[in-house]
This record gives C-alpha cells, structure tokens and sequence, in this order.
C-alpha cells in the first residue's frame, strides 16, 4: 500500500521493498541492537529481579528527583519554544539569524561544557558565587541545578519542531481570522494551536525524553549525593560501577519504557486527529 | 528589513511583544548569560600556554578525530536519515509505527548507557563483534567504533528534522511532473530532493554539531587511545582533572566558536531559501 | 505503595535525625562507608544519644573535590589522593595547609596498594612488574589523565622500576614506556578498566587498588581470576579530612571530627580490613615491600607536575618526545 493514491507517483515494488529493508536494517543495527543488549540483561535473570531493582530506595528518590526535573523544564521548554517560533516564523527583524542560532546552540554544546558553564555561574568560586553564599542559597550540587542544566540542555527542542511548521504554513489563516474580529488570544488557541499540534507534540516529547536521559551536563552540577541529588541516568551509572548489572540496565529499561508511553501517546494523538480529518 | 535591532515590519499579526519578551528574556538568561560565565573564565587563560596545548600532536589528532568522525558520522546519517524518513512518510508496511518510535531512543537512553551498550554489542564476544571480528573488522576501541557511536545520537537529528517537510510535500507536484514525463528518479532528484535540501543540510549540521561535543556515549567504546581513539572532549576534561579551569574553558569556547559559527551559516543560508521561494 | 513507603520512610528519617553529615568520597569506598556509617551512628548514639545521619556522595576523585571546592558542602572528604586534598587547601581555601598532619598517619587512616588481576591459572605466568612486558602481554589500566586510581598504577610502575635499577630514572622511564606501549585501552575510570578486563575478556592483567581485585574476584567468580601481589609497590595513602569551612558553617565540626577518628578505633579498623582495605594497626601481609610516593617522587604535587601535567612524562610517552 502506498500512502499516496496515484500510481505516476510510485517507486516500483522492488524499489519500495529495498528502501524498507534498508531502512530497517539500518536502524536495526544502529538503534535496535544496542537497546536489546540493554532490555536482555535487565529482564535476563526474570521480571522479579527487574522490580526489585526498581524498588531500592535511592533508585526511587533518582526516579521522583528525574520525574520532578522533566516536569519543571518540560512546561518552561515548552512555552518558550511556541513563543520563540511564533516570533522568528511571523516577523521580520535584525538579528533574527543570530537569535535562531543561539536557540540552536544547546543542541550542540558538549555536555561536559553545558555542566561546566553552570559550575562557573553558581560555583562557589563562580559568577555569582560570593552572593549565593552570602543568602545562603544553594543551586548547584542541589535540586535547582540540575533543573537549569536540564532546561538549558533541551531548551531548542520545542522551538526546534514547531519552527519549520510555522514557517511553511504561513500566517494567512491567522489574518483572516483576525479580520473577523477574533481576538489574539482567540487566534492563538483555535487556529495556531490547531496547526502546530503534530510538531508541538513531536517536540514536547522529544525534550522529554532528552530530559528525563540527559547525562552529561546533569553529572556535573548533580553532586551525586545518594538518595538526593542523583537522577536516573546517574543511579544507571552508580549501579553499573557497582556491579549491579541487573540494576544498571533496569533503571536504563525504565527510562527507555518512559520514552516509550510517550511515544505512543504521540500517536494517539496524531490519530485522533487524522479521525478528526 | 528594517534598520534597528528588534524593531519589525508593520503587520497585523499579534503578540510581537509578547513572544519578544519571552524569547529574549529565555535566551538571555539561559544561553547568553552562561556563555558570558564561559568567555569571562576563558580570557583569564595564558593564551601562548593554551596555543601550544592545543597545536600539540595529541590534542590535533583529537581534533582530526572529533571533525573527521562526527563528519563521517552526520554524512552516513544523511543518508540513511533521509531513507528512514522517507519509508516512514512514504510507505504503509508492518511494522511501520515501531520503526518511527525507534528513531527517538537513541535521545532517551542516557548517553552513558548508550556507550555501554554499543562496547558490549560491539567488543569481541558481543553479538555484532563476534561476527565482525572473524573478518577483520573492530569496531570497539577504533575510530570507527566512534563513528558508529556518534551514528547513534545524530540519528534522530536528521530523521526528524526531514520528516516533517516530507509530510508536508504536495503529491500534486510529483503528479505534474510525472505527467509532463519525468522519470520517477528525475522527479526524485529535480523535484522532491530541493524541497527538503534545507531541511536535510539543517539536519545533517545539527547531528554534525551534536558529534563534535559528544562525551558520554564515547568513552566506552574508544579507548581513549592519545593519538589514536582520543577525543576533544576528553581534553576538556583531563584539563578539569589538573584544576586548570581556564585551560578547559578555551577548549570549550573553541569547539563553541565552530558550533556557532556553522549552526549560523546554515540558519543563514536557510532563511535565504525561504525568502527566495517567497516565505518568511 | 510499597515503595512510596519506602520512600517516605526515607524523607522520615532524614527528618527526624538531629545531625547530619555529608561524606564526599571516591568511587571504591561506597561498601566500606555504609558499614563505617552504621557502625559510627551507633556508637555516637551511645555515647552523645545524638542520632546522627550520614549522606554518601561518590565518583572519581578529582571530580568529587572540585565538586567540593565549586560548592558541594561537604562535612567531611575521603579521597583517592593528597593531591586532590590538597587542592581543597590551594584552590578552595577551605582547609588548613597543614591538614595532613591533623590526624595520625598523616591523616590516612587506611591503606591500599597497586596489585595485579590475572586470569584463573595464569597463563602468561605473571609473578612481577617485569613480567608485564614479556611479548604478547597486554595489560589493562586506566588513563591517569582522567583516573586517581590509575595515577597510582602508572606511579607503582614507575617506583618499582626505580628501585629495580638502583634509581635509574631513564630505565623507568623506559620500563614505563614500554608498558604502555602493551596497554590497548586507557578507560576513564578505575572501574571502567575491571569491565573491560573483567566483562570484555581483554588484555591478560589487570592493575588494580587490592580492594578493587577483592571486590572483582567476589562480584565476577572467584573461580576466574588470581590476584598476583608484586614483590615491590606503592603504598597508597587515602587521605580524610573535615572541611572545615563547611562543617563550621554547619556547626559540625564535633560530630564530623569524631566521626573521622572513628576510622582509627579497634572497631573502625575491623570494618576497614573487611573491605579489605590495610588498616594501620595489627598484623600486615609480608608482601609486597611499599614504597611511599614521598620517599620516591617528593609529594603528589611534584608527581603530578612531573609526570601528569600537559607535557608531562605521560604525555611525552604517548608523542614519542623528548
């Protein structure tokens, strides 16, 4: 079946069939191997063992801490990333190249860097370190810290997906209802919103899943206080360096299922909405 | 265009001000002002110490490294990026929802667990490497066991970045071609492939860029051989390793000065595709 | 629910507890602490009725005290290495210069040294450090750029070598060399390097801290692999400290101390050999003969310029420069 009707548009049947098998192929070998080397040894020594991984104290308070710092920086990535994309698709300004990149920047930025960034903000010996410690405040090597390392590190994600959306629909749905007295607010909820959902949704995953996995940057403003400041993939780590393969991989599976519900989530709402059509 | 900063072209849309404030607001608290912290830390660095840090044979061949695989790396995923988006938008077959939601894991898997992964997979009595190794071909603790772990974060980059202007070409476009009898790969290649050209390059710099800083996935697999398997990153942080925070921030503002200035050019180059073809 | 219990459990304690302490330690010692920690809050109970709660923190050693230094407010530092110590003094200024000498065996109250791991029946026939450079051998150590535990590898090599040639630094230097020219991959961490030997099956030996080759041989069968103990090697001496800008900022200070000079009672050094660590009192293994990083390379902080800086020896190895 093709997803499109007309036959002038078709690749030949041997054409298709390769280009699926290679796909998959690819995508089995790069993705599908890896990731069931992960499932084999947190499932291998049966389901049991897996819950009773899960069910350590510390491994719970990383799962909550993990769960507490998508839910912060998920909403904030999000709202920016609508607002950011509305600006950069609807008007034109100086310093709209500029402003795209610095959006783009996080993408790229080595983990190692984006932890090191906020160590020389917050540190002790950092920016604003002398006046933290005079209030008393405490953001790196505690929960703020790792909630802005998060945020910075999926901060494009949002804006990133609804962006090329924006940009390739135009505005003229939005002017004609605002030529019939819809208010802007109006317009945002029932005829953007509308528009952008696929990419919004895509993106809002996209930075969750990247959020509840970041490593790096989190490693580094994290402290690794047990029970406190670790978050899932440090708890991975810990208990990969403790010999406790069947934790490690647990916790890792975990967080793949997570990314998972989300994902099937995303095409829920992605049928409803072809249903709606 | 007009002449200040900021200031727009009239128009009746909306909530310029609105979205100005929070995406300026976000942006520079949360990307301008840690470069800031980053640039300040970094010009405290003995720049002739530094240039000889970073001009010695290690730290060029973890250069070459870095550059070279994460190029190679973004190019096999543009490739094949581009094919899996292609199937995904394409083709109905079985199976197809569980290939699309296998694009974003290589995002949600903590990179240290990837890296993990991919040595076991890989290494001599793993599943790949027990095949590969008969032939001759190592992956683990080669730079090509970087490569193919830098293949594994960039994936979703491309596929993601493509998939959505391919959902959004017009059939009628290839219809027309068709009927003014373009063969199936001129259409192909004249037609469908300028259209998500930009995409496709966006996708393959973002993935490229992604490589470059890349730490967690890589340890694991390369070794960390000098001259060999070492990556830039890993400079970064045996730079740490001595106290030499000065030393460490100009590495990262290197690296940070070649992701910004190529994410730049093709922001550029792609908004002047858009306003060639009559976009915004 | 139960493990929401569980975890509110967990929030009661902390709650309820009058004091507590955060301990910042190196990667190998997190068994070694649980048990400290238990054993400490028991007797600081009977003897104060205080109920004090002990919070562990660990990873690799230079990256724990610069966590410290950056604003991770540590009561009390275990680390792998004076340097890393010693860095709280120069970098942080949060402990006294003369830290070393506040408690006995400057300030060390257990000790390890670097032995080797080998596989069931050892088949290379490896007995001591010069074995390690017969052909074929290849050896498993961490990169001392980035691992304490591997710093005090590359520094038993060298040491030993040392006192093998009447202390001809260029046949060390060339002894270490050679070594690493049979080392196939330099792991990040001490713990990355017994997965690779251990897990992958690569390389024939594996150098090791003695309480990583205990804890290896327990967690992955004793049945495949021999710990060989060198006839020289270094004795390695991590330091403890309380950091005291922090444990003063707490109200700490009485507490954390007692809990440091806990390490050096009966019972402290009890749990100290059950994790095999070498406690300071009672009876020593015969071999191998130690050699303190003092006595051979003047201090850490010499070492660590010396050979581990950029340009250093290390790095000269791996360029082939002069």
């Amino acid at each position: 079946m093709s997803a499109t009707g007309s036959d002038a548009i078709r690749e030949p049947a041997l054409v298709r069939y390769s280009a699926i098998a290679v796909a998959i192929a690819f995508l089995g070998l790069s993705v599908v191997v890896p990731l069931a080397s992960v499932l084999v040894q947190a499932f291998g020594q049966g389901a049991g063992r897996f819950l009773a991984a899960l069910r350590e104290p510390e491994t719970w308070a990383a799962i909550r801490l993990t769960l507490l710092t998508a839910a912060i920086s998920v909403p904030l990535n999000t709202a920016f990333g609508v607002a950011a994309a509305w600006l950069i698709a609807r008007y034109d300004f100086r310093g709209k190249g500029v402003l795209t990149t610095l959006i783009d920047l996080p993408f790229s930025i080595s983990p190692v860097i984006a932890g090191l960034i906020f160590v020389l903000l917050f540190g002790r010996q950092g920016l604003f370190g002398p006046l933290l410690e005079a209030h008393d405040v405490q953001i790196i090597f505690a929960v703020p810290g790792i909630v802005l390392a998060t945020t910075f590190v999926t901060l494009p994600f949002v804006a990133r997906e609804v962006l090329p959306l924006m940009q390739s629909q135009g505005s003229n749905e939005e002017e004609a209802a605002l030529t019939l007295g819809a208010s802007g607010w109006q317009v945002f909820f029932r005829v953007t919103l509308p528009k952008i959902r696929f990419g919004l949704v895509t993106g809002v995953i996209l930075c969750n899943a990247r959020a509840m996995g970041e490593f790096g940057a989190v490693s580094v403003v994290s402290g690794h206080v047990r029970g406190l400041t670790n978050t899932m993939p440090l708890q991975v780590e810990i208990l990969y360096n403790e010999y406790n393969l069947v934790g490690a991989f647990s916790v890792a599976s975990l967080l793949t299922l997570l990314a998972m519900v989300t994902l099937v989530a995303k095409k829920l709402l992605e049928r409803s909405k072809a249903v709606r059509r | 265009m007009s002449a200040l900063p900021f200031t727009r072209r009239a128009g009746v849309l909306p909530g310029y001000g609105l979205s100005l404030g929070i995406t300026l607001f976000t942006v520079c608290l949360m990307v301008l002002l840690p470069l800031t912290a980053l640039i300040v830390k970094a010009s405290g660095v003995d720049w002739s110490d530094f240039s000889t840090s970073i001009t010695g044979p290690r730290a060029r061949a973890a250069f070459a490294l870095s550059v070279g695989a994460s190029l190679a790396a973004a190019l096999v995923n543009g490739v094949f990026g581009t094919l899996v988006a292609w199937v995904l938008v394409r083709y109905r077959f079985f199976g197809r929802r569980v290939l699309d939601a296998l694009v974003d894991l290589p995002f949600a898997l903590p990179t240290a667990v990837a890296g993990i992964a991919l040595a076991t997979v890989y290494g001599q009595d793993g599943w790949l490497g027990s095949l590969l190794e008969p032939h001759g071909i190592s992956v683990a603790y080669t730079r090509l066991g970087v490569t193919v772990a830098l293949v594994f974060v960039g994936l979703p980059f491309v596929v993601r970045t493509v998939e959505p202007v391919l959902h959004e070409l017009d059939p009628k476009v290839e219809e027309a071609a068709a009927t003014l009898g373009a063969s199936r790969v001129a259409t192909f290649f004249r037609v469908i492939f300028p259209t998500f050209a930009p995409a496709l390059l966006t996708g393959v710099s973002l993935a490229f860029a992604r490589g470059l800083g890349e730490y967690g996935s890589i340890i694991f697999i390369s070794g960390n051989m000098p001259l060999r398997t070492e990556i830039v990153p890993l400079l970064i942080v045996t730079k740490l390793e001595q106290y030499d925070y000065a030393g460490a921030t100009a590495v990262a503002v290197v690296m940070l000065a070649v992701s910004f200035a190529l994410l730049l050019l093709v922001n550029l180059f792609q908004a002047r595709v858009r306003r060639a073809r009559g976009l915004r | 629910m139960k493990p929401l219990a569980l975890l509110f459990a967990l929030a009661g304690t902390a709650a309820l507890a009058d004091t507590t302490l955060l301990n910042v330690s190196y990667d190998p010692t997190r068994e070694l602490y649980q048990d400290v920690n238990a054993a400490f809050a028991k007797a600081w109970k009977a003897k104060t009725g205080e109920t004090v709660t002990i919070n562990q923190s660990h990873g690799g050693s230079g990256k724990q005290a610069r966590a410290v230094i950056d604003g991770l407010e540590a009561d009390v530092a275990t680390l792998a290495l004076g340097y890393d110590v010693d860095a709280l003094h120069q970098k942080g200024k949060l402990i006294p210069a003369d830290w070393q000498k506040r408690l006995p065996n400057q300030s060390a109250p257990y000790t390890s040294t670097i032995v080797f791991v080998v596989r069931k029946g050892n088949p290379k026939q490896i007995h001591d450090w010069d074995d390690l450079l017969k052909p074929g051998v290849l050896v498993v150590t961490p990169n001392p750029k980035t691992s304490g535990g591997a710093r005090w590898n590359y520094l038993a090599a060298w040491g030993s070598a040392l006192r093998k040639n009447g202390g001809d630094e260029a046949k060390a230097r060339d002894f270490v060399t050679q070594l690493y020219r049979q080392v196939p991959i330099l792991d990040s961490g001490a713990r990355g390097a017994t997965t690779t030997f251990g897990q992958r099956n690569i390389g024939h030996v594996l150098l090791a801290w003695e309480n990583e080759a205990f804890l290896l041989t327990q967690e992955l069968g004793k049945d495949r692999f021999e710990i060989i103990t060198p006839s020289v090697s270094i004795l390695a001496e991590p330091p403890v400290t309380v950091v005291d800008r922090y444990a003063d900022k707490h109200g700490t200070r009485k507490v954390a101390q007692a809990y440091l000079d806990f390490l050096y009672t009966p019972e402290g050094q009890a749990i100290v050999a059950k994790h095999h660590f070498r406690p300071r009192t009672g009876a020593q293994p015969e071999r191998p003969q130690l050699f303190t990083i003092d006595e051979v390379f003047g201090g850490w902080t010499k070492a660590q310029q010396t050979h581990f800086a950029d340009r250093g020896v290390f790095d000269q190895i791996y360029e082939g420069g002069k």
